[in-house]
């Protein structure tokens, strides 16, 4: 099962072992990260999930499109390397994934 | 006084995050979260669409795995609460065992408002409420000819929408004269009423159901006040929700259209809060007026505040509401109570199901729908979590841009 570490906005990682085909926000749910709200629970509803995946891991995912694109767009301090937690996938190559937190989800 | 017990009522969205919450706020005394249906405890939405649809399993629809359970020391307790005895602040269950707590979250839900009228227990006939109800609901869907649903509110339209999208013939009948009334404004009801339409699905409106039909105790048709009856070998119906009050009646709290709770969503009895569906409580995006709401994202709100003034963080409730439903190919999200609107300044095009449209009561903005442009809910939202600002004057200004504006007025 892949690891993922979740950074915290204050500097805390938390590693994360997940298992393939969950979404990355139900993991950082199931680990209790703290950052990840998940409120409307991976509907693509509320951009609550926020997450800037590294920099060197945006080539292992799909790029975001339609709803989630449009929700990021709005997303508080919105990056190149925003997602949404809720619309990746996890695959047996993300083992060492590192996600960076935003400050708040609002 | 240190809290060492917490027990929990009702093992929902609400009940759920409640538990889950005061564990990652470093609460570490006894949690109970006491649910009456069997299993983990899982998420609804998904219920009357996708679940339907067979796109998500029903492993998927779990909060979280067994193992957190263990790991967070929570009590999952599948058993009935049949008694609050406040004096002595402790649950009595089903199975007679009683749980003593230091503070009482009642998170007991809503159940479905019943047809009550003759027919209503044919084989064919469904509520959507628990994943039972799915379960029982999924192969049914799958095979049926002629569904009828009675009801056009969020379930009722999600499952006309799965229903269309397998073919079968749809007729849905509601007393209303629009799709979802009670929540949207009439312009967003067209978009969805043409929407629905070329799907297929046909509406009967201002039409009330008289009985429903069948033989050898299986649904055969529904009949309509005036006297037609449409053909159904599946009928679904989702007329509103009932709170579950029972318990904390019996208890004596005080109950108004749900469990009266204070801004800080504690019932009359200090020990005692109560959150979500069945909580009502003064909502300073309804003028302050007592309101329940039945939303997902109030249930979490609701049980994150009461989660952190036990853990000592005590604040008024005040999260801006909001709710969303997938029907089709459309992504309706609301942010704010559109109650008492007297204006609206529309954004976007019908035509391209991409449509926005701003309730303003005396030119302050109360309330956001947007259907397929998720940025102007968001911006919504922020808008309508802080004082309103925005005019519809300034709203009308030709290719006015909400997420913009929102953006340049940030404080």
């Amino acid at each position: 099962m892949p690891t993922i570490t979740f950074i915290e906005h204050n500097g805390t990682p938390h590693a994360v072992t997940a298992e393939v085909g969950q979404s990355i926000m139900q993991a950082a749910l199931n680990a209790m990260v703290p950052g990840i709200q998940a409120d409307c629970g991976g509907a693509c509803s509320c951009a609550t999930c926020h997450a800037f995946l590294e920099d060197n891991w945006m080539g292992a995912v799909p790029a975001a499109e339609g709803s989630e694109l449009d929700m990021l767009e709005f997303a508080n301090e919105r990056k190149e390397n925003s997602r949404l937690t809720c619309q990746l996938t996890i695959q047996d190559n993300m083992d060492g994934m590192v996600l960076r937190l935003p400050e708040s989800q609002y | 006084m240190t809290l060492t017990s917490v027990v929990i009522i009702g093992a929902g969205q609400a009940g759920f995050q409640v538990a889950a919450s005061l564990r990652q706020g470093g609460f570490a005394g006894k949690i109970s979260l006491v649910g009456d249906e069997p299993g983990l405890p899982y998420q609804r939405p998904p219920l009357s669409k996708a679940y339907l649809l067979g796109k998500i399993k029903a492993e998927n629809l779990l909060f979280r795995p067994a193992a957190f359970f263990d790991e967070q020391q929570i009590d999952l307790i599948h058993d009935k609460a049949v008694l609050i005895d406040r004096q002595n602040q402790r649950v009595v269950l089903e199975s007679e065992k009683a749980l003593e707590y230091d503070h009482l979250v009642l998170a007991t839900g809503a159940h479905n408002r019943a047809l009550s009228i003759p027919g209503e227990h044919l084989e064919g006939v469904f509520g959507i409420k628990t994943l039972a109800d799915a379960d029982a609901l999924a192969p049914r869907a799958k095979a049926a000819r002629n569904v009828v649903v009675i009801g056009c509110g969020f379930i009722g339209l999600e499952f006309a929408a799965v229903a269309a999208a397998q073919e079968a013939s749809v007729q849905v009948i509601d007393r209303g004269e629009r799709l979802m009334a009670r929540a949207i404004s009439p312009q967003m009801s067209e978009l969805f009423l043409k929407a629905h339409e070329s799907w297929g699905v046909k509406f009967h409106f201002s039409q009330a159901v008289d009985q429903i039909i069948g033989e050898n105790g299986k649904v055969t048709g529904v009949e309509k006040a005036d006297g037609e009856v449409l053909p159904a070998d599946l009928v679904v119906y989702g007329i509103g929700v009932i709170p579950n009050i029972n318990l904390a009646t019996e208890a004596g709290l005080e109950i108004e259209n749900g469990i009266k709770v204070d801004a800080h969503l504690l019932t009359n009895d200090p020990h005692i809060s109560a959150i979500g569906d069945v909580a009502c409580f003064p909502c300073i995006h309804n003028q302050g007026e007592h309101t329940r709401i039945e939303s997902v994202p109030n249930a979490m709100d609701q049980a994150r505040s009461v989660s952190a003034r036990l853990l000592g963080k005590a604040a008024p409730f005040i999260s801006t509401p909001w709710f969303w439903t997938d029907q089709g190919n459309l992504k309706l999200q609301i942010v704010g109570l559109s109650t008492g609107y007297d204006s609206t300044v529309t954004l976007g095009s019908m035509e391209t199901d991409q449509f926005s449209v701003l309730c303003f009561r005396r030119d302050q903005l109360v309330a956001v729908e947007s259907c397929n442009r998720p940025g102007d809910h968001l911006a919504g939202k922020k808008l309508l979590s802080r004082p309103p600002e925005l005019t519809p004057r300034e709203a009308r200004k030709p290719d006015f841009d909400l997420k913009a504006w929102e953006v340049a007025h940030r404080s």
